[in-house]
């Protein structure tokens, strides 16, 4: 299969990368490690015009400690955040969903800031940066902005994104002291998930209640596949809050979302494996 | 650089520099096999899925049917060509001798039937080898490690037993396991 026919160029800066995106309008899509886009391309399901290649933009590939967040550059691989030292140490979690996500051949190429921006609610780390309660900058000709990850996906491969701006930058809070869990049923082990599941679990202060999540600590359970976007499973925090077992708290785990059905399952099934797949992650994120 | 429909790149395929002005669409298996002459890798599912044109780019795995040329533009590529020039097509006079350490595993461990995944596989495992540490690749990361590469067969039992034998070669195996044992 070969895409339609477009125009490429290479972008050797940010600065240049978005002076590309103000040229070419609404036709331009910004092309990282091409495996989502590409993909899509082939299928003939996305026809840009002109694609601005940032894949060597080296300025937006890092993970840096910044006190009690760890930044993350856009460009940054799958295969490179499952083999970071900080990022393992600090938010093991993402490290190793990272480590989870397709093969390693995709691995090598994806980068978290694609995986992100394509917006697909069946992608895994969209749903850890969620649970974690992180935050995506973005830079456009109007400058730089942060979006709250609970507000950057809009809808199916639809996000807060403006047409002139490009992601540039993942940041979460260090998440090194207390538990995770990670759950995903595929077909087969490269597949996307048929559901997944992202739990987090922080010690918190005594009375510090469900409303200590959004700050960053407290548990945190997002869910892959199970809407259009990713989605958080909020009466299960709520209940989990407010003192439930897991296996209560899990059996809530559908209550907020919408999901679909499609070749790989049923709504009730997918309803049935977020049940699970959160009890199990919750089990693992206690331990 | 412009916007432009085709792109002139230069690509060092098996330590050979090879410089065509190709369509910006041109994927990178089209332009091993069309434009660098060499057949040696597969397209199999042109979906990402399947492994069968995975070929080392800058040293790592990577499925070429979903790269674009011109995303390589620079890049060193080794293909299954490439791993032992010397051992020409393996049929010769003491050829076996002559391959790379991964395919002379695969062909001493019959890790192949059909042997259309094959260069995807022996591709796929070399960069397992090269990115493990001391100690780091047993059974199970080399079934993980290989679960990008699928094989219609359903050879999978000899493809981790010579996977593991050119690991152990490599000095890196650790668990002595069941895989063809």
């Amino acid at each position: 299969m070969i895409p339609a026919s477009f125009e490429y160029v290479r972008a050797e800066s940010l600065d240049e990368a978005l002076a590309l995106l103000v040229e070419h309008g609404d036709e331009v899509k910004l092309l990282a490690g091409g495996h989502s886009l590409l993909p899509l391309m082939k299928l003939r399901l996305a026809t840009p015009s002109v694609l601005v290649d940032i894949g060597r933009i080296d300025e937006l590939k890092y993970v840096r400690d910044e006190g009690d967040v760890v930044a993350i550059g856009a460009l940054t691989t799958h295969h490179d955040l499952a083999r970071n030292a900080l990022l393992s140490r600090h938010v093991p979690v993402l490290a190793h969903v990272a480590g989870q996500v397709g093969d390693p051949q995709v691995r090598h190429r994806g980068t978290i800031g694609g995986s992100i921006a394509h917006g697909d609610a069946a992608s895994d780390l969209p749903a850890v940066v969620l649970a974690l309660g992180g935050t995506y900058v973005v830079a456009g000709p109007k400058g730089r902005r942060e979006i709250p990850a609970s507000e950057f996906h809009l809808g199916f491969l639809e996000t807060a994104l403006e047409p002139d701006e490009a992601l540039t930058e993942i940041r979460v809070g260090k998440w090194g002291e207390g538990g995770w869990g990670f759950e995903k049923l595929t077909k087969r082990a490269q597949d996307w998930a048929i559901v997944g599941v992202v739990a987090v679990r922080r010690e918190v202060p005594d009375g510090a209640g469900a409303g200590a999540v959004a700050a960053g600590s407290g548990i945190g359970v997002a869910l892959v596949n199970m809407a259009s976007v990713p989605v958080r499973a909020a009466s299960t925090e709520t209940a989990l809050a407010d003192g439930a077992s897991i296996a209560d708290a899990a059996a809530l785990a559908d209550a907020d979302c919408d999901p679909a059905a499609d070749v790989n399952a049923s709504v009730e099934y997918r309803r049935h494996l977020a049940r699970v797949l959160v009890r199990r992650a919750l089990e693992q994120a206690s331990r | 650089m412009s916007a432009s429909k085709s792109v002139r790149v230069e690509i060092k395929v098996n330590g050979k520099a090879v410089a065509a002005e190709v369509e910006a669409r041109l994927l990178l298996v089209q332009f091993i096999r069309d434009v660098a002459g060499l057949k040696g890798t597969n397209i199999g599912c042109d979906t990402t899925s399947c492994g069968a044109c995975t070929v080392l780019l800058n040293g790592q795995s990577v499925k070429s049917c979903t790269v674009l040329a011109a995303q390589a533009d620079g890049a060193s590529i080794l293909t299954i060509e490439g791993l032992a020039p010397e051992a020409g097509d393996g049929s010769g006079e003491g050829a076996a001798s002559l391959m790379h350490p991964v395919q002379r595993a695969f062909h001493e461990n019959h890790g192949l039937q059909c042997g259309y995944c094959t260069p995807g596989m022996v591709m796929a495992v070399t960069s397992l080898i090269a990115e493990a540490g001391p100690g780091e690749l047993d059974e199970a990361a080399i079934r993980e490690g290989l679960e990008g590469n699928l094989c219609r067969c359903t050879g999978y039992h000899n493809i981790v037993a010579s996977a593991l034998a050119a690991a152990r070669e490599a000095g890196v195996a650790v668990a002595r396991t069941g895989a063809g044992e």
